[in-house]
């Protein structure tokens, strides 16, 4: 336990993806089967202890501290397992002070002994457990072993990381791990032999496995010159989320289905409308997205769907799940994985066809003779076919009729063009130090829009960004940020924003979404410092009400009426270049 | 008679009126015992100055030749009569030279500990509890969360990551009195023997605590290229962590060696990527053992979290009040002072 405890205090702290993985790998490495098999299965979100509630732990700490000091301590540090952990007292020195006392500190408790003990124990057992071990614990282990049965690591770490770093231990893919995964089970013995090249690789009896998808590049401008539009394929590039839809029979018969995100995580139970309508025998590349009234929705709607621990009736009526397909990798049994797009194009619009599926369908191609008539299509998806649903593409795909379906990201084969982004003119007012190599600049940028304030105009904060900007201006911006702070609070600086003085941002985005954690309502995706615009006072910067004009036609509601006769622009927002 | 005759709060610090001297005066003032030598206890400007020989040397060294009008060097241990009252000078286990002040008169003993800590560390003389009827104490940790543990394994964490690292360095910030030497001490006491690199402020203080105690090798930071930092460690005054100082360093990770970075939104607020536990004060268990070791039936508290301590005494059966002194506990997280480390810095080429 406290060498994982240890893990989780390090990983608490670190911010760079490539410092997190090397702590993960050098902890895998260094510590024995089963242990690091549990620690993995937390890692991954694998274990679960339902009968550990914040109550049990409240209810342990009030029975040994005062609670004036529990009070002051709880109401300083902010946090109930942190506090309980630091404040637990120590039983050596209790016994000491109370002579009835004969409890004596058992020794600290593994990690195995934690996860195999409360898997068997019953909930009346649990709090005399929790304490038995909280005695032998320090500081941190206390601190790890409450947020592991409490089931709040928030370490920073996705599964997707700690099966990287397993992956790691033997220069081993980690795609390969990752559809590997379904067939290893905690504590994982099986899996670190594998990757540590001990055993053969194992056998997938999995009869809907995930396979890795292929995917593409950012296509640039010099690349169209050196490429034949008449080799090519074009479809929208949707704005949803990328799945593999997998559907098979096992030995027995039974039909099994199964939807996979693009890193091989099973996300069938978030979306069991959809699971259902997974009446084929094979492997489908697509897109999910929200559809409504036959038209697809936005990102923003989609969002709504997403991270939700529960699948009500509501939800499932409110955001109907919906498949829109663009490959097929493997047909009963089949893998066409080998043949050219060409022809599993052919395979997937009769697959299509005969599911006649309200949930399922194609994914278009454009209609284009040469790159100047795509281009039109990408700057106005909805006259070039994509009609309704034109405010769910964000972009456009290029992919070569004759390339097989490789896994990874292969050069000259697939290319997606994106649409320009949004921007907005928006202004500093907030600054913070970055991390690591940034520790000592002010690289966190929170940036506010105009609106109708009590007091005539002022500005809401609506989005932070801390990249978009090269070394060069990033120097600039911390000089800036040095000379005009006009408060400190803690580690942020306020920075000057008035009128006349202060500093704008063209700050460039993908979409909005509806947001209770931002005062200004909404939240930018990907938001990033496009250009400085030093030239450009703060008072001639945008206003607020433009990105909810955006949001409102995103989401298909009438905003309060002020917009109707707005121009275009002023509903739709403006997007680079334009 | 009431022990607040022979001692009392005034705006400027504790006085003794029977014999006219301020304990660790906020201002100047004609007479003055010093407790210890950070800057919040130790000022310039007085006439007289009580203090041992090691504070007296640092005050010295911080605030120049003529810090005081006149200086008397007391040994640990050794008693002075001032007027009726005496006084006396006991090792407080804080920084070098750090002394708790004992005043006897009147039929009173009342102990101003200034700050203190029962820790072992191999850069002081070691606490030793002394009999009084009122304790003063520091409460700068005093809430039952801050458990200091064991300065070594703390070290250990910053080895590992130095181990696991080696193309970062490992920026410790480190309060320039004490912290760093201490630090230092530590990691030659873990083995580490490579050079440590030092922040500008931190040479001087260093150098002085060096002639006492073997220290190993010692670099300025400033004279090293951004090659040789690579896998270093390196000290500096806390507030240099942000400063443009810290630009010279290879991806830095930022570590902060305080008794606050066991509370982790203190960490995090701080910006620290590596906290370790090390403190110079006393934390709840260590103040809870050192008050009943006193014999003291009346505890003052001041600088920290008075109320919790206070509270804990009358559990204890203690009188306890909070003495409301204000100006002290700011250790010495000012900004850092320029010893020319910036300069390169400042021109944008480090």
């Amino acid at each position: 336990m406290n060498r994982f405890a240890g893990l989780l205090d390090r990983l608490a702290y670190e911010h760079g993806r490539n410092a997190k993985l090397r702590l993960l790998t050098a902890y895998f490495r260094a510590t024995p089967d089963p242990e690091r098999g549990y620690a993995l299965a937390a890692l991954t979100g694998a274990l679960s202890f339902p009968h550990a509630k914040p109550g049990v732990i409240r209810a342990l700490i009030s029975e040994r501290t005062d609670p004036v000091l529990f009070a002051l301590s709880y109401d300083y540090v902010g946090d109930l397992s942190e506090t309980v952990a630091l404040m637990w007292p120590d039983p050596k020195r209790s016994a000491a002070e109370s002579a009835e006392s004969h409890d004596r500190p058992g020794t600290s408790p593994s990690l195995t002994e934690v996860v195999t003990r409360l898997a068997t124990l019953g909930k009346s057992e649990l709090p005399g457990q929790l304490a038995r071990w909280l005695d032998a614990l320090d500081e941190t282990g206390r601190w790890a072993l409450l947020k592991l049965v409490t089931g709040a690591l928030r370490v920073g770490v996705s599964a997707r990381l700690a099966k990287t770093a397993v992956a790691a231990l033997g220069d081993k893919d980690p795609d390969e791990i990752e559809i590997l995964w379904p067939s290893f089970s905690p504590p994982y013995a099986d899996l670190f032999a594998y990757a540590e090249g001990r055993i053969e690789k194992p056998l997938i009896t999995d009869p809907v496995p995930f396979r890795p998808p292929m995917l593409s590049h950012a296509i640039e401008d010099g690349d169209f010159a050196k490429l034949d539009p008449a080799d090519f394929l074009a479809e929208w590039k949707w704005d949803g989320i990328r799945v593999q839809a997998v559907a098979g029979q096992r030995a027995g018969g039974e039909h099994v289905a199964r939807l996979y995100s693009r890193t091989g995580e099973d996300i069938s139970p978030a979306f069991p409308d959809l699971v259902e309508a997974l009446g084929f025998d094979g492997a489908l590349d697509g897109e999910l997205l929200i559809r409504r009234e036959q038209r697809v929705q936005s990102f923003a709607v989609l969002q709504q769907r997403l991270n939700r621990k529960t699948v009500s009736a509501k939800l499932l009526a409110e955001f109907p799940a919906h498949l829109r397909v663009y490959d097929l990798l493997v047909e009963a049994g089949e893998d066409l994985r080998e043949q050219p797009l060409s022809v599993r194009r052919g395979r997937l619009e009769a697959l299509v066809a005969r599911l006649a599926s309200p949930h399922i369908d194609l994914s278009p191609s454009i209609g284009f003779a040469d790159w100047e008539t795509l281009a039109a299509a990408r700057a106005n998806p909805a006259a070039a076919g994509a009609g309704i649903d034109a405010d769910a593409v964000e972009g456009v795909m290029i992919k070569r009729l004759n390339a097989l379906y490789l896994p990874g990201r292969p050069k000259g084969l697939w290319w997606k063009w994106k649409r320009d982004p949004f921007v907005v003119d928006a202004v500093l007012m907030y600054a913070q130090r970055g991390h690591g190599k940034r520790s000592s600049y002010y690289s966190d940028y929170t940036f506010g829009l105009w609106t109708k304030g009590e007091a005539g105009d002022e500005l809401v904060p609506v989005g932070k960004a801390y990249f978009g900007f090269t070394d060069a201006e990033l120097g600039e911006i911390d000089r800036f940020v040095r000379r005009n702070t006009t408060g400190r609070f803690g580690p942020v600086r306020e920075v000057v924003h008035e009128d006349e003085r202060g500093l704008v941002f063209e700050v460039a985005f993908e979409g909005l979404q509806r947001s209770t954690r931002h005062r200004s309502g909404i939240a930018m995706r990907f938001p990033r410092i496009s250009r400085l615009r030093f030239d450009k006072p703060p008072r001639e910067a945008d206003r607020l009400e433009l990105l909810r004009r955006m949001l409102d036609a995103a989401e298909g509601t009438p905003s309060s009426g002020a917009s109707a006769g707005a121009p275009a622009i002023a509903r739709t927002g403006r997007r680079k270049g334009a | 008679m009431r022990p607040e005759e022979l001692l009392a709060p005034s705006p400027v610090g504790l006085y003794c009126p029977a014999a006219g001297f301020h304990i660790d005066p906020l201002s100047a003032v004609d007479k003055a015992l010093i407790t210890h030598a950070h800057s919040d206890h130790a000022r310039a400007g007085h006439g007289h100055v009580l203090a041992t020989r090691e504070t007296l040397d640092i005050m010295r060294l911080r605030l120049g030749d003529d810090f005081a009008g006149a200086t008397q060097p007391v040994a640990y241990g050794e008693t002075a009569r001032l007027g009726d009252v005496t006084v006396s000078f006991h090792p407080a286990g804080h920084v070098l030279g750090s002394a708790q002040i004992l005043i006897e008169g009147r039929g009173q003993r009342i102990v101003a500990a200034g700050d203190f800590k029962d820790q072992a560390d191999p850069t002081c003389a070691p606490f030793v509890p002394v009999a009084c009827d009122v304790f003063i104490s520091e409460a700068t940790f005093a809430l039952p969360v801050f458990r200091h543990g064991d300065p070594a394994a703390e070290i250990q964490k910053l080895l590992r990551s130095a181990a696991l690292f080696p193309e970062r360095a490992h920026l410790v910030g480190a309060y320039a009195l004490g912290k760093a030497q201490r630090l230092i001490a530590l990691l030659r006491a873990a083995g580490y023997d490579r050079p440590i690199y030092l922040h500008g402020a931190l040479e001087s203080m260093t150098g002085y605590y060096a002639q006492r105690f073997n220290l190993g090798a010692l670099r300025p930071a400033r004279e090293a290229g951004k090659a040789e930092l690579a896998g270093a460690i390196a000290l500096c005054p806390p507030a240099a962590l942000k400063d443009l100082w810290a630009r010279r360093f290879p991806d830095p990770v930022t570590c902060f060696a305080s008794g606050w970075m066991r509370v982790r939104a203190r960490a995090r607020q701080r910006g620290v990527e590596l906290p370790l536990v090390i403190s110079d004060h006393c934390d709840w268990d260590g103040l809870t053992r050192v008050i009943p070791a006193t014999g003291a039936a009346e505890i003052w508290v001041t600088h920290g979290a008075e109320e919790a301590l206070v509270h804990w005494c009358g559990t204890q059966g203690l009188r306890a009040r909070p003495l409301h002194l204000v100006g002290y506990g700011e250790e010495e997280d000012g900004p850092v002072p320029d010893t020319g480390d910036s300069v390169q810095a400042k021109n944008g080429s480090a």
